[in-house]
């Protein structure tokens, strides 16, 4: 059972309290973006074994968007933090090299 | 003219732990800027308790605030008041950028009493309720097997609850099951 602290209201959230909002971290490409970079943004997501960021909402509590930054293969969560953000705080990432050293995750690491 | 009624009308039941829906109760969404002074100032003339923070719920008889998200409180009052009490919140609020809404009859509340009250919410809600992890005064948003609803501790050994009035025979007949006899767990 995965179990996450919501960073807006505090509350150690179980997995069933809150609906997964698929890989973070995303940079949008809109119109007049070229097709590669649309479809890429549109469908392409990378599914790693380990170290994960991903977006949550607190469905069933205060309802807001959060990231949390995860281990796939064995459900260790890292951290959670604000979704008000475009990459990872310094503060995770530094969380996650003690437990992982050298991980990658797309343009991070 | 016809008398308000709430979902259940009083409906109660008792097992190992005291089940009822508690009639009638003023429930107002304020949403705003929480640590706006104009906003503090709306929520707690309406309410008379001071201003809960993250995760906190002030509540004097029936008057009370909840902390219900980081813009979000609910704003208790007895059920005869809440027009009365919206129109003086929007008085202060005038020129604020906020919402005051009456929920009061989309909202059923009930309350469930006795020493193991503890033991009948947490077979339905994920929520560590042991009495050190949960203790009066603290409010939660979460969800009873497959509704959402939000509880309080009016003392130790009394929850009250607020869920969807849709949801209220569901959550009802819920908490019969979680109270039924010879049903006692002993895990607090």
């Amino acid at each position: 059972m995965l179990i996450l602290q919501c960073p807006c209201c505090g509350v150690m959230a179980d997995e069933t309290e809150l609906a997964a909002g698929g890989e973070a971290h995303l940079k949008r490409f809109g119109p007049g973006s070229s097709d590669d970079d649309f479809e890429s943004y549109l469908f392409n997501r990378v599914n790693p074994k380990g170290v994960h960021f991903e977006r949550w909402r607190h469905a069933y509590g205060c309802g807001k968007w959060f990231h949390a930054a995860r281990c796939t293969a064995t459900l260790e969560v890292f951290g959670t933090y604000s979704a008000q953000v475009t990459e990872p705080p310094q503060e995770i990432r530094d969380k996650i090299s003690a437990r992982r050293p050298g991980w990658r995750w797309r343009e991070f690491g | 003219m016809s008398d308000p009624v709430s979902a259940l009308n009083r409906a109660a039941f008792t097992g190992i732990a005291q089940i009822a829906e508690t009639g009638l109760q003023g429930m107002i969404t304020l949403r705003g800027d929480l640590a706006s002074a104009v906003v503090i100032k709306a929520a707690t003339a309406a309410a008379g308790t001071d201003m809960p923070a993250r995760g906190e719920a002030k509540i004097k008889g029936e008057h009370g605030l909840c902390w219900m998200s980081p813009d979000e409180v609910l704003v208790l009052c007895p059920h005869a008041e809440v027009a009365m009490t919206i129109a003086a919140m929007e008085q202060v609020l005038a020129g604020e950028h906020a919402l005051v809404v009456n929920v009061s009859d989309a909202r059923a509340v009930f309350r469930v009493s006795g020493p193991l009250a503890r033991e009948v919410l947490s077979k339905l809600a994920p929520v560590d309720l042991a009495p050190q992890a949960f203790r009066p005064g603290m409010m939660r948003r979460t969800k009873l097997a497959q509704v959402p609803a939000a509880f309080w501790m009016e003392d130790d050994r009394t929850f009250r609850i607020v869920c969807f009035r849709s949801v209220a025979q569901y959550v009802f007949d819920l908490l019969k099951v979680s109270a039924q006899e010879g049903s006692e767990v002993g895990v607090f």
